[in-house]
């Protein structure tokens, strides 16, 4: 409850309110600069009346409502949704690590006041602690508190419908049962029951060959690791040996040769590098102790396919330096023997295909490092020397590999190139995005026209999106050399049809009028929740002036950026009347460019591979 | 009475200005003060007459502004008041206002307490060297530093006033660097809950900032207060005088008021108990008047065992109204409480029979009471508001805990029934008419089913609603809201009633006494207003504060209120006389919670500072400090018996305290009030009974139900 919110405070002061912050956009004001100049001038955004009466009305906002719920009982607080949960993680962190100076405030506090069940409980253990000083004679010697983890009969229920869910036949449930674990905030008391069922239940199945099972416990251990509430530390020692054995174990099903425990195997895998990442510690050692249990494994020559598939893959999964250190130097000898079990006499099926599974494994994630490892010509009898058997296969994965590689570089350049922008400069609120956003050109000032068309790109260009809207982008800029006007337009496709197609379509226009222009139908969604719908269609036509033309047009002059405004165009007072000009308006397109229909947006009527 | 002859005889008044003012030319200090003392005159007056040209317009437009805030929203017949009557400083309500309050009778009463500015600026006339002034002060602090541990702490009090005093002359003066070089060099040394005094004052560098400027004003009408042993001022007094330091001297002879008492100086942690307000502490003499703080006695009313109906007859009204022969003579002999207030102080409306059944049931409900104590806590019953988007304002629960209201950011007020009973508004005219007034249960009958909800709207306001009251009979409900007005409406029509208009500016906090009919308002005006609910003005008004009243609380009695207020003080004020009777100085930040026990003896306070205070009526002492929570405390509620406390906050925590404990050994030996000399129990911690962590729910309201089941409520606000 603010006594003082801030409209009512300022009224009441007698300082003037201040005005004019109400907008959406950053910063109301555009600038352009010219002639000595500098102009700031109020952007006046085209917003197409359809568009508003066709979007669906926003929510309603909930009417506020009363709930009440308990949020103490006699003293003691019930653990319900409600409530916030009982200990934080901090605490449970500190429970485990400092069990003497954890300050637990809040069982101190409770001890003499707990119900009758408890307090019996705490009042003994509490009697026993003050005995045992005296026995050992160690002056102020403090016991570790004996924790107490019991149950409610709410927990013992919702444990008991969890597990059942968790390990029965209805997979809706299940999912349920795993969304509770890998969210819930209160579990953390049923942790030490959660950690037991988990290592009891892969003990019992591994040996029944139950993959089914053992596949359901897996994603347990993923649910309670996504849970952000759990310290999960204590109870590491517990998983780990369950998680490993479904890795390496010999057999986990009942017919090797048909159900796909390889699958599990893989999951485990990924589970077990998760484990290392979050846990290891320099004190724990967990990493290299893994690491040094599945090369053991894989160094042994009885190991059978089924281990030796699920040591490579736990090591590969922990990364590209293990991967380099441990796998690379071992492949020759790897491929000898899976040679000799795919070329030799049919001796198992079941040792061929695990030969054959082991290969591709070897194949999928030794290629990358290797790409990023040699220098590009790949030859396939340098292969060969080096890794033996495997070379010639490795070879041409390593060739595919580094294609992927480099489109996947065209793209990462290019939304390099768009995480460098200060988006900021479209919407007030911004998604925290990941990567690296130090923005040299936020710096720039007024170099609003130059976001905008990099923010083309990241829209075109970065598939991250979950579900881009159809965006359309019309691009014009015009180079000052020729006195010409380019007319770029992109256009994205809707989502759905996976792909998105860039298809620049450039236009020389003569004209000296630089024209910058957003036109967003969108204006109440901040891109970070831009996928707000189909049929949202968002417009960005961006009409800027590079000071240097470079080429008179043609897709070429897509991926190269603008150069930065630092330098700014010569920019007369008719920048202003250009800000408003509309792009419908823009002269004829000049002769031997594909003609883009100035605001309308080409649409996917004239689509070109992206460059 | 001691203003009133001054007032009278203008011409008396003109001679002792003049005579003061040649002491002062001829630097008779002594005499000047002694007299000053005797003519009780303010030392603004003073200042302000002996330098007229100073009174520039600007300064003066800016006092008549202020006052006009103040006098144009008291009632509109005012007596003629006396010029120069602020001086008497907080009860500043006119002598005629002194006799029984009859319901009906207005009180004229005129709040004049902003002095003229040009005087208070020009107080600043005289002025040394400003380049001296870092090197006075420095002076000075390192001659307290330097001095016996015993005096340092006492005089360590001076820095916070010398330092502002100094400040404002020089930016008086019109020395900008010299003042910005002083505040840089010096702010960091003042304790840390001036910062938020200090921020405005750095804000403050040129003459024309000071015009208007609130916070100087507050600094300069009230004198700071500081308590200090005679050794200790002796001391200094030698000091000042050794390094013939008058630019000290004259600040502390003429900006500070100190309070000298005999005996051993006070250690750091009494002294830290008592200081932190915007003008120092309290003096002494504000908190020695008498309080009758016991409880009135309790109407007699006979439970019938069984049968409800027949209550109408057995009953006994109060000794003093209709009914005064039915034999109550045994119980009243057992009840009469000797700090009790006699029963018709304040004349206080008649027992209605609906009352009377609801005080039978109230009487049933305490017999299947819990009895609380550390061993047997109260459970906790949280309403949560969902979707409020942080726009709740205000909370109030009925006694009877069968509604709970909400004011609104958005304007709005709403009931909801918390029992399956749902809210019914009476019928329209026409269909009243049609009922026949004869039958039994004509009261049903005249409720429209139709209009049965569980929530009912009430739209009025036209700003955030920050308080809301519900009438002990829960017929009607208070709103006060930043519009400036406190509505009146009906439960039974759920429309408004009347619009108090009063305040100008926001008004904080509303709550109806317990026995009904009045209320009490307070706001941003700085004063606390009292109401009744048929009077379109109110009946006293409570001026005082020098900053916002941000609560207010009627006593269990109804014959005083409290106010708590962003100057960090809470203060008493006797309905009866409008006379501030006690001041509670000790936070450090803005009071936001207020809480009676239950036997009227106590009061307990909370504010931003995080901390609950607990305080002695009678002795108008600081018994104990409740540390914990770690953000402002926005409500406190005491069991019905007086046992537990419970406090809520904006950290989200409800915490149960150990009441009966905290009263326990008080120290209100002869020493102690004479003195106020407090010390406070070494180890609070062990009051705290528990913490009852919501789920980012800050805590806007507590109750206990008359069965002791805590109801809070608070408005989710997620991050």
């Amino acid at each position: 409850m603010s006594r003082l919110p801030a409209h009512p405070g300022v009224h009441l002061s007698p300082t003037q309110p201040l005005y004019g912050f109400h907008a959406q956009e950053f910063i109301p004001f555009r600038f352009a600069s010219g002639g000595g100049r500098e102009l700031y001038f109020y952007e006046e955004k085209e917003v197409d009346l359809s568009d508003i009466i066709n979007t669906p009305l926003p929510r309603v906002p909930l009417d506020v409502c009363l709930k009440a719920h308990w949020l103490s009982i006699e003293g003691c607080q019930p653990a319900i949704p409600e409530n916030p949960p009982p200990a934080p993680k901090e605490q449970q962190k500190a429970e485990a690590t400092e069990p003497l100076k954890s300050a637990k405030p809040g069982q101190e506090d409770d001890g003499p006041l707990k119900g009758k069940g408890q307090g019996a409980a705490s009042a003994d253990s509490k009697g026993k602690e003050k005995k045992a000083p005296p026995l050992l004679e160690g002056g102020p010697l403090r016991l570790k508190p004996r924790s107490i983890h019991e149950l409610s009969v709410e927990q013992q229920l919702y444990y008991k419908e969890i597990t059942e869910a968790c390990v029965g036949s209805c997979e809706a449930k299940r999912a349920e049962a795993l969304q509770s674990i890998a969210t819930d905030p209160g579990l953390y008391q049923m942790l030490p029951r959660f950690s037991t069922f988990i290592s009891e239940g892969v003990r019992v199945n591994v040996v029944q060959n139950n993959l089914a099972l053992l596949i359901y416990l897996m994603r347990m251990v993923k649910a309670l690791m996504d849970n952000p509430t759990l310290y999960l530390e204590k109870y590491v020692h517990e998983l780990i040996p369950a998680v490993m054995t479904c890795i390496v174990s010999r057999q986990l099903c009942l017919r090797p040769d048909v159900d796909n425990h390889w699958a599990l195997r893989d999951f485990a895998a990924r589970l077990v590098a998760q484990i290392c990442k979050h846990f290891s510690t320099t004190t724990n050692n967990i990493q290299s102790r893994i690491t040094k249990t599945f090369t053991k494994s894989w160094v042994d020559e009885k190991t059978p396919w089924t281990t030796r598939y699920g040591s490579i893959a736990g090591l590969a999964e922990l990364g590209h330096d293990v991967i380099k250190t441990l796998i690379l130097p071992r492949l020759q000898q790897e491929g000898e023997r899976i040679r000799s079990i795919l070329d030799g006499p049919v001796l198992s099926n079941i040792d061929r295909i695990g030969a054959d599974h082991v290969q591709s494994l070897l194949l999928k994630h030794c290629a990358p490092v290797l790409a990023k490892l040699r220098p590009p010509p790949d030859n396939q009898d340098a292969y060969r020397t080096e890794f033996g058997s495997l070379g010639p296969l490795l070879c041409s994965h390593v060739v595919k590999a580094r294609a992927q590689a480099a489109l996947q570089a065209q793209q990462v350049n290019r939304t390099t190139l768009t995480i460098t922008q200060p988006r900021p400069t479209l919407t007030l609120s911004q998604a925290p995005q990941p990567g690296p956003r130090t923005s040299g050109l936020l710096k720039v000032p007024g170099s609003i026209a130059l976001p905008v068309q990099t923010l083309v790109s990241a829209r075109a260009a970065a598939p991250p999106q979950p579900s881009p809207p159809p965006t359309k982008f019309i691009v014009m800029s015009s180079s000052g050399a020729a006195s010409t006007q380019q007319v770029l337009s992109l256009s994205t496709s809707a989502p759905g049809s996976g792909s998105t197609t860039t298809s620049p379509v450039t236009t020389t226009v003569p004209s000296v009028q630089p024209i910058v222009k957003l036109v967003s139908t969108a204006t109440a969604a901040p891109p970070s929740t831009a996928p707000a719908g189909p049929g949202n269609v968002q417009k960005y036509i961006v009409v800027s002036l590079p000071p240097t033309g470079e080429g008179k047009g043609g897709p070429t002059s897509h991926p190269s950026p603008v150069p930065p405004a630092s330098s700014p165009s010569p920019l007369g007072g008719s920048a202003l009347c250009g800000g408003k000009q509309d792009t419908g308006e823009s002269p004829p397109p000049a002769p031997g460019t594909p003609k883009a229909n100035g605001s309308q947006p080409p649409g996917p009527g004239s689509p070109q591979p992206a460059p | 009475p001691a203003a009133a002859p001054e007032a009278s005889a203008p011409q008396d008044r003109q001679t002792l200005l003049a005579v003061l003012q040649f002491l002062r030319q001829s630097n008779l200090r002594e005499a000047e003060e002694a007299l000053r003392r005797e003519a009780r005159l303010l030392e603004e007056a003073v200042a302000g007459s002996g330098a007229p040209g100073e009174a520039d317009v600007t300064g003066a437009e800016a006092a008549s502004a202020l006052l006009s805030r103040v006098t144009a929203s008291a009632p509109g017949p005012a007596a003629p008041d006396p010029p120069g009557a602020a001086a008497s400083g907080a009860g500043a309500v006119s002598g005629s206002a002194s006799g029984p309050v009859a319901p009906g009778k207005v009180a004229s009463v005129v709040v004049e307490d902003q002095p003229d500015v040009s005087a208070v600026l020009s107080a600043y006339n005289q002025q040394g060297d400003p380049a001296m002034y870092e090197e006075y002060y420095s002076g000075l602090k390192h001659f307290i530093e330097c001095s016996l541990d015993c005096h340092r702490a006492e005089l360590s009090q001076l820095f916070y006033p010398l330092f502002v005093h100094m400040y404002l002359e020089l930016v008086y003066n019109q020395h900008e660097s010299e003042a910005k070089s002083f505040f840089e060099k010096f702010h960091g040394d003042q304790e840390c809950y001036y910062q938020d005094d200090l921020r405005v004052l750095s804000s403050l560098t040129k003459k024309e900032h000071m015009k208007g400027n609130e916070t100087m004003l507050d600094f300069r009408t009230s004198k700071f207060v500081l308590r200090i042993s005679r050794d200790s001022y002796q001391l200094l007094k030698r000091h000042l005088q050794e390094k013939q330091n008058n630019q000290i001297w004259n600040i502390v002879q003429e900006h500070l008021y100190i309070d000298i008492f005999d005996g051993m100086p006070r250690s750091k942690q009494q002294i830290d108990a008592m200081v932190g307000s915007l003008a120092g502490e309290a003096k002494r003499e504000a908190n020695k008047s008498k309080v009758f703080f016991g409880l009135l006695k309790e109407p007699e009313i006979e439970v019938p065992l069984d049968d409800e109906d027949e209550e109408g007859e057995n009953e006994e009204g109060k000794p003093k109204k209709k009914k005064p022969k039915k034999d109550s003579i045994g119980s009243k002999s057992k009840k009469q409480d000797p700090n009790a207030p006699p029963q018709n102080r304040i004349p206080l409306p008649e027992l209605k029979d609906s009352d009377k059944l609801d005080k039978i049931m109230n009487m049933k409900e305490t017999t299947k009471r819990v009895r609380l104590g550390p061993d047997c806590l109260p459970s906790i019953c949280f309403y949560t508001f969902l979707n409020a988007y942080q726009g709740l304002t205000a909370v109030d629960v009925t006694d009877d805990s069968s509604l709970i209201a909400g004011g609104f950011a958005d304007s709005t007020v709403r009931v909801w029934s918390v029992t399956p009973r749902k809210l019914r508004s009476v019928k329209q005219a026409t269909d009243l008419s049609l009922i026949d007034k004869e039958s039994d249960d004509v009261l049903e009958r005249i409720m429209d089913e139709k209009t049965a909800s569980e929530l009912k709207i009430l739209y009025g306001h036209s700003g955030p609603v920050y308080g809301a009251s519900f009438s002990p009979d829960r017929n009607y409900l208070l709103s006060s809201s930043e519009d400036g007005t406190v509505r009146l409406w009906s439960l039974q029509t759920f429309t408004c009633l009347v619009g108090y208009k009063g305040h100008n500016y926001p008004v904080w906090d509303t709550q109806f006494s317990p026995h009904g009919y009045y209320f009490v308002s307070g706001g941003h005006d700085r004063v606390a207003r009292l109401w009744a609910t048929d009077h379109y003005q109110p009946l006293r008004i409570f001026a005082g504060h020098l900053a916002d009243v941000n609560c207010t609380r009627f006593h269990p009695n109804s014959n005083y209120v409290a106010t708590g207020s962003a100057d960090r003080t809470v203060r008493l004020w006797d309905v009866l006389n409008g006379n501030c009777v006690r001041v509670f100085t000790g936070h450090k930040g803005p009071i936001h919670s207020l809480a009676f026990s239950p036997n009227g003896r106590f009061l307990a306070t909370g504010a931003t500072d995080g901390r609950v205070l607990l305080w002695d009526i009678g002795h108008g002492l600081m018994v104990g400090e409740l540390k914990g929570h770690t953000d402002t405390v926005c409500s406190l509620r005491f069991s019905r018996d007086g046992e537990i406390l419970a406090s809520g906050s904006m950290d989200n925590t409800v915490r149960l305290w150990d009441a009966i404990k905290a009263f326990e050994d008080l120290e209100t030996d002869d020493f102690t009030t004479a003195t106020g000399h407090i010390n406070l129990p070494e180890n609070p911690q062990e009051l705290l009974l528990g913490t009852y962590l919501t789920k980012s729910t800050p805590v806007a309201h507590l109750h206990f139900t008359r069965r002791n089941l805590v109801l809070a409520a608070g408005a989710y606000s997620p991050q």
